[in-house]
């Protein structure tokens, strides 16, 4: 089992919503892809090769302001258990975690400090990560470009005068920046609207994703939108539009939230309520229930229907009730039948803690 | 199956939705799953890729990378070919950027709308900044081949990035 109190915050820092617009937006997460020169990518590298590439980047990293303290976790000597884990806390790919059908990568390591991280042997020998609570992409970026600049002059990266930073696929190359946003957007869903909104964001170079980002699912109206493109704009441009959309997107959620309180105040609150009694109450919550109520709440909180809950708490149950998480806190198994019991549980102690709080 | 929403088109989405302590699933068209949420497949976000890499296989007209050189080199670097590229969507090496440049190049535009670099430029520790003689040089001959070749899409931004330069 792997020991999460090595890390300072468990890499989840993210979750205490103490950033920009924490309402509706969990998280803002910059990866930048990088390859080091004089090794083959992935598809074409041998086992020495990826311990090769594991070493290398752990000497670079000694030494570094951003990594230097990092927590190191081999994917390849986990159990499924550990490695889905890490990938809930959206440290590590669905990949590099083997859990996207393949096995795990000879090599896979995540290096993680405080906000950033890097996973080593993934697609590209290196996805240097910068995570930070809210919609604050300047603050996202300033971490991972740190990392990117330390670990730049400790390592020689692949580069090309007019492709920029290269990268094993080609969606990936030039700046190889993925900047996402977390957000949280059931007015939209709630009003319809929603399918208009992601069709605009479409048209304008962007991409929108599930909770778990490239090909996962659409859970409790948690979308992550993030630039499409990556080459013939500079960092700067990339971050702001995307920015600028994503400011649009906040904005007509809004106007969604203040049209359902408007138009249908009885209805919203009924459902809220609803939502807030069962997890308050239920003996037994499915994953897919718990994040469902978790969407109705969030959505009674930012609209001043429920008080006395605040987001760091929704954001703790949000994260600690998924599968691997509750398994790990009780030393069971995935799939142990407990599990269900075990998340109402979780979910209750955090919501009567919250109500003596508030008082 | 037919979509169980609008029970016209054909169902490609399965939506599972939660209600209660129940899971239903529904079967849905891309139409009305998007008016729930659901965003486009990954194919087709992927489209231009996915087209492009099917097209390389297919495409015998005259500015297909298969008709070209590049479709029948092998990548020094990595021993790839475009035929690996093809099958597996991506490259073996960084080599393998020059090595099948000109076809990156068309897919590159398709793929982000641009060939070019414009963000943050890397020099390797303990390189030299980059020359610009040099690089002034080797764009006057990539420009010449552009002419060569025809290409006057690319030949005009090599001039452009060359007066920029000088």
């Amino acid at each position: 089992m792997i020991d999460l109190t090595l890390l300072a915050d468990g890499g989840i820092g993210w979750i205490d919503a103490s950033g920009p617009a924490s309402a509706l937006v969990l998280s803002t997460r910059i990866r930048l892809a990088r390859n080091l020169a004089g090794w083959p990518f992935a598809t074409r590298n041998s086992s020495a090769d990826r311990e090769g590439i594991a070493d290398a980047v752990s000497q670079a990293v000694a030494g570094t302001d951003a990594l230097g303290r990092a927590a190191t976790f081999r994917l390849d000597r986990l159990d499924v258990r550990d490695r889905r884990l890490l990938h809930e806390r959206h440290l590590v790919s669905k990949e590099l975690a083997g859990l996207g059908g393949d096995p795990v990568p000879v090599g896979a390591a995540l290096l993680v400090q405080d906000r950033v991280g890097a996973m080593v042997n993934e697609e590209d020998h290196l996805r240097l990560q910068g995570v930070v609570s809210g919609f604050a992409l300047e603050a996202a970026y300033a971490e991972v470009d740190r990392l990117d600049s330390e670990l730049g002059q400790r390592l020689a990266f692949a580069f090309h005068p007019e492709f920029g930073y290269l990268s094993a696929c080609p969606t990936n190359v030039g700046t190889g920046l993925r900047a996402s946003v977390l957000i949280h957007l059931p007015g939209l869903v709630l009003t319809k609207e929603i399918s208009k909104v992601l069709q605009g964001l479409a048209q304008v170079g962007l991409a929108v994703r599930g909770l778990y980002g490239e090909g996962s699912e659409v859970v409790g109206n948690f979308f992550q939108l993030s630039n499409q493109t990556t080459l013939g704009k500079s960092e700067r441009d990339l971050l702001d539009h995307l920015g600028k959309m994503v400011r649009e997107v906040m904005t007509y959620e809004e106007e969604a939230r203040a049209v359902l309180l408007r138009d249908a105040r009885a209805v919203i609150e009924d459902k809220v309520w609803r939502a807030y009694g069962l997890l308050r109450h239920a003996r037994a919550l499915s994953y897919e229930e718990a994040m469902n109520l978790l969407s109705g709440v969030r959505l009674g909180v930012g609209l001043q229907v429920i008080p006395g809950v605040g987001f760091y708490a929704l954001n703790k149950m949000l994260v600690h009730t998924q599968p691997a998480h509750l398994a790990a806190a009780h030393g069971v198994a995935l799939d142990d039948p407990s599990l269900a019991v075990r998340r109402s549980e979780f979910v209750r102690t955090l919501l009567e803690d919250e109500g003596r709080r508030a008082g | 199956m037919i979509c169980q929403q609008c029970e016209e088109r054909e169902a490609v989405v399965l939506l599972k939705k939660v209600e209660g302590g129940d899971v239903r699933v529904l079967h849905l068209c891309e139409k009305c799953a998007a008016e729930r949420g659901v965003p486009e497949s990954e194919e087709s976000a992927k489209t231009p890729l996915g087209a492009f890499l099917a097209a390389m296989g297919t495409d015998t007209t005259a500015d297909s990378p298969l008709s070209s050189g590049a479709a029948l080199a092998e990548c020094p670097g990595c021993g790839a070919t475009l035929q690996d590229f093809r099958r597996t969507g991506r490259l073996g090496c960084a080599t393998c950027w020059t090595t099948f440049e000109g076809p990156l190049r068309g897919l590159t535009r398709r793929v982000h709308g641009a060939t070019r670099h414009v963000g943050e430029f890397y020099v390797r520790p303990g390189a030299e900044p980059p020359d610009q003689a040099a690089q002034a040089r080797r764009m006057r001959e990539q420009l010449s081949a552009a002419v060569a070749e025809e290409n006057f899409e690319r030949a005009a931004e090599l001039r452009d990035r060359l007066r920029a330069l000088e």
